[in-house]
């Protein structure tokens, strides 16, 4: 009785189920059946050539998944079948010419009421970046070569910048700017240098990046992105400083940043170049051959004296901080225990590297007071070392005593075999 | 010079001539067994007593005492032979962290007034989950685990 | 004294069986002759064998056998433990000194034909022995778990894959998969203070026991000497005589190893990497040089076949030989001695020279 009225409770339940799921299905089925009527992907894509291409691309643009069709930029009505689709009086627009492109994309992506639909946190003042950039400006004087939206975004396939496919991916960006600035036959005509792609390439920067750290910059970093322009003289610490921020202060500070200013060199490029920004060596600062102090100064002057004692800072704290790290390389591997002379080496390694910032203040005082005390910091290291070596002493005569042991007992037994061998 | 010697323990020593003492001879050997005998053993005795430190300190070590911090405050300790940086955020919770910057190796420091690690070589910044925000670090900085054993706060390694 | 020292023998005597100990002290007797210094290596090393299981103990209570643990207790050992230096550094040092006394051993031997009947098994449970020993090498270098003990171990057991047919298999035996791993660490750990000790006493008492059951071998040459009166027949009592003689030799090695432990401790290294590339330079212990650098010379294929696997080949038949020497050279236990075995021998050990040589100096 009581089974039989549990059973009849559960194909109550049952039943229940089988409602719920029947209305999901039919609820489903209703969506799925209905996709969004669309004539002109229907028809383009059946079409060859540069008609059948933007359609069969689509699928793979943002605008396609956040549910933006054709007509939503080219207009005409999506629902048409008919040739009429395409007609003005359905507000058709058709492909936009080059000069056209930049307000073709602006209509949506420079109205932060549409935008804000889609993605609120989303810059709407890309268009009017774009022209104060050197292409926008060329593109409004009639130059149709310069690069417009489509030419760095691509077109119908287009990916959202935080895509790694897209062309405007940290990774990419290089290349797709290379595409035209790298080609030297499409910059004819525009007297700038078409190498500095490959300069890049060579730098510490590209080397960073193509390491995955995503954040390293890249052509976009220092000359904007849609308001790509060359910084301008005066600019060029303020971009190196968003990141090298210490290094920025110390210059505008130091005698060269008035002094350059005053001369229209542009800061830190006079020494660390534009776009071949190579990872740079203690050798630039100092007196020796290869120092780049010796570029504008000369012996005598109050520079060469600055950079003489600079230089002779950082190599006497290199060559401190490499003794120390030698000996207690020797005393680890005789089995010493000198890691807290290792923790303590590593403030005068903090030191070096503070120095090498230090560098940019120009000013000797500054610099020789971080190397001197990473030198004292080392030498504390060094005799930390030699104390550790000390204890090897202290091994051997360990060793001495248990040796003169054994000489006993060695010398014990042989009078014990020579007495017993004698005494038969 | 000896031909089938048969056994020595028989013979009465001192017969012959040795050059030293049968009571000499035994004295020397006796010395030198012993001696050796403890020569090997103190070694030994010292090896198996085990160490202070019963762990190699790699792994875990005592980084500060419950008493020691206040909180928005921070240590650098050693850890091994690296130094490391225990944190007492704002809100009391410890956290700790190798102290050597992913960038260059600098060793980072923390800044109450900004509450996040800042590394003074380049002006780079981690936050207090040791993610870095801003500036050249590349990388994160490895965090460790923090136990509070009694009055101990016991920083470990991740195996 | 003397009493209580009588009436312990006698005691042990009637539970051992009438006078077993004083007889056998008694009788074991060391053959003299002017090759008689040959007769002490046995005992070396057997005495350098007491002091690595003895040390071997010791590092145990420190040491962990696993990929995170193991550098890091071997380091512990080294810097926090007392003589922890010196303990690691002698089970090193004395291994290596095993090994190369375990070689003079074997080469004296051969060249003394002491293999001869009736002593056949003493060589070939010998010869076992020294494989063992090898093998206590190649499982212990590993163990530290530095970049050069790793990678020497990865291009080691890379050669086992090319037996053919159940290469792939003896290589996923031994490294616990396919690649170098912690696996590989424990397993060749499990090796290294279980099984190997294990087999290594149970053919250590065969072999000594042959040995005390067959006495001393008398080369040849000096047998015939005697035989023809040329030289008279002498010998000294074992016990105490000879054991004295070895214990003198056994401090003075006691006395060597300390001092390379105090003067050379032996290097760690860096920790083991195994996502890294190798360092320049690798190579296996100086026992497996002379292997190594024989299969550097070989070209890549020889008539179509794998030269590693034709190399290996090579050495697994000259091993055979060796192992089989007192079966084949069987004449000379009739007394005739075979040219063809002793020039064998000194091809063999200058083989093993020259390319040792060859391949440090290389």
């Amino acid at each position: 009785m009581r089974i039989m009225k549990r059973s009849s409770n559960i194909n109550r339940r049952a039943r229940g189920c089988v409602i719920i799921v029947a209305v999901m299905l039919w609820a489903l089925n209703a969506v799925a059946a209905a996709p969004p009527k669309d004539s002109c992907i229907a028809c383009h894509s059946t079409l060859p050539g540069q008609y059948g291409q933007p359609a069969k691309l689509f699928s793979a643009d943002i605008h396609h998944q956040v549910g933006l069709s054709c007509a939503d930029c080219h207009g005409g009505d999506r629902n048409d079948d008919s040739m009429n689709a395409m007609s003005p009086s359905k507000g058709f627009r058709g492909a936009p010419t080059k000069a056209q492109i930049p307000e073709f994309c602006g209509r949506c992506h420079s109205d932060p009421s549409y935008m804000r639909k889609f993605n609120p946190g989303l810059r709407t003042d890309q268009v009017s970046e774009y022209l104060t950039s050197v292409h926008g400006k060329r593109l409004k004087q009639g130059d149709s070569k310069v690069a417009v939206c489509v030419d760095c975004h691509s077109v119908h396939n287009i990916r959202a910048p935080s895509d790694p496919r897209a062309p405007v991916y940290p990774t990419n960006v290089a290349e797709t700017c290379a595409r035209c600035h790298a080609d030297a036959n499409y910059m004819k005509g525009y007297r700038i240098p078409t190498n500095q792609y490959a300069l890049y390439k060579k730098s510490v920067h590209a080397a960073v990046l193509a390491g995955g750290d995503t954040s390293a910059p890249t052509c976009s970093t220092c000359h904007g992105n849609h308001g790509a322009t060359p910084p301008g003289v005066s600019s060029v610490a303020n971009v190196c400083g968003t990141c090298h921020a210490m290094n920025e202060q110390l210059f505008e500070k130091s005698p060269h940043g008035a002094a350059f200013a005053k001369m229209g060199l542009p800061g830190c490029v006079q020494c660390h170049s534009n776009h071949e920004i190579v990872k740079p060596a203690d050798s630039w600062v100092g007196t020796d051959p290869k120092s780049l102090c010796l570029t504008c100064h000369v012996k005598g002057d109050n520079g060469y004296a600055a950079a003489q004692a600079i230089g002779g800072g950082l190599d006497k704290l290199k060559a401190a901080y490499h003794d120390a790290d030698a000996v207690l390389d020797t005393a680890e591997r005789s089995g010493m225990e000198v890691s807290s002379a290792r923790v303590e080496l590593s403030s005068a390694h903090s030191d070096l590297i503070k120095a090498r910032v230090a560098v940019h203040s120009f000013n000797a005082a500054d610099v020789l007071k971080i190397t001197n005390q990473g030198v004292d910091t080392s030498h504390k290291a060094y005799e930390a070392g030699i104390a550790a070596l000390h204890e090897r002493n202290y091994r051997r005569k360990g060793l001495a005593i248990a040796l003169i042991a054994i000489v006993i007992a060695i010398s014990g037994l042989y009078f014990k075999i020579r007495q017993m061998e004698r005494s038969t | 010079m000896m031909s089938d010697t048969g056994s020595g323990k028989s013979a009465a020593g001192g017969e012959g001539k040795p050059d030293l003492g049968r009571r000499w001879v035994n004295l020397l050997l006796g010395t030198g067994i012993i001696s050796t005998i403890a020569a090997f053993i103190y070694p030994a005795i010292r090896y198996v007593i085990p160490p202070p430190v019963s762990e190699s300190t790699n792994l875990s070590v005592v980084a500060a005492k419950v008493a020691e911090l206040k909180t928005n405050s921070a240590k650098v300790f050693r850890f091994g032979s690296e130094p490391a940086i225990l944190i007492r955020a704002a809100d009391g919770q410890y956290r700790a962290f190798t102290a050597v910057c992913t960038h260059l190796g600098c060793t980072v420091q923390y800044r109450p007034d900004l509450h996040e690690i800042w590394c003074p070589c380049h002006n780079g910044t981690y936050d207090l989950q040791g993610r870095n925000i801003s500036g050249p670090p590349p990388r994160p900085l490895a965090q460790f685990q923090v136990h509070i054993q009694g009055e101990d706060i016991v920083v470990v390694r991740n195996a | 004294m003397a009493g209580l020292k009588r009436r312990f023998v006698d005691w042990l005597d009637e539970r051992l069986g009438g006078g077993s100990i004083e007889e056998f002290l008694r009788h074991k007797k060391v053959p003299i002759h002017r090759h008689t210094i040959w007769y002490y290596f046995g005992g070396m090393a057997l005495f350098l064998f007491v002091i690595q299981v003895l040390t071997g103990i010791l590092l145990l209570m420190y040491y962990r056998p696993t990929a995170s643990g193991a550098f890091e207790s071997v380091q512990f050992i080294m810097t926090q433990v007392k003589f922890g230096w010196l303990i690691r550094s002698i089970h090193s040092w004395s291994a290596n000194l095993m090994i190369l006394i375990v070689f003079i051993h074997m080469f004296s031997v051969y060249f003394l034909k002491a293999y001869r009947k009736p002593r056949e098994l003493t060589w070939v449970s010998g010869m076992l022995l020294f494989f063992i020993v090898l093998a206590f090498g190649f499982s212990g270098y590993l163990l530290p778990w530095n970049t050069l003990a790793f990678f020497a171990t990865k291009v080691g057991t890379d050669m086992a894959g090319f037996v053919p047919f159940i290469g792939k298999w003896i290589l996923v035996f031994l490294r616990g998969g396919n690649e170098v791993t912690g696996a590989t660490l424990t397993r060749f750990f499990g090796f290294h203070v279980a099984v190997l000790p294990g087999l290594a006493t149970l053919l250590l008492a065969l072999h000594l026991l042959l040995v005390q059951r067959l006495g001393m071998s008398v080369p040849p040459g000096v047998e015939k000497k005697i035989k023809e009166g040329q030289e008279p027949e002498r010998s000294m009592p074992f016990f105490p005589n000879f054991l004295l003689r070895d214990i003198m030799g056994w401090y003075g090695a006691l006395g060597v190893l300390g001092a390379l432990a105090a003067i050379f401790p032996w290097e760690l290294g860096t920790k083991a990497n195994p996502f890294g590339s190798a360092p320049a330079g690798i190579h296996p212990e100086w026992y497996f040089l002379f292997m190594y650098q024989t299969l550097k010379y070989l070209p890549a294929k020889i008539f179509f076949i794998n030269s590693e696997l034709l190399g290996l080949m090579g050495f697994g038949i000259a091993g055979a030989i060796w192992v089989l020497v007192p079966f084949l050279d069987y004449k000379t236990g009739f007394g005739k001695v075979t040219r063809f075995f002793t020039g064998l021998g000194i091809f063999a050990l200058g083989y093993i020279i020259v390319m040792s040589v060859l391949a440090l100096v290389g």
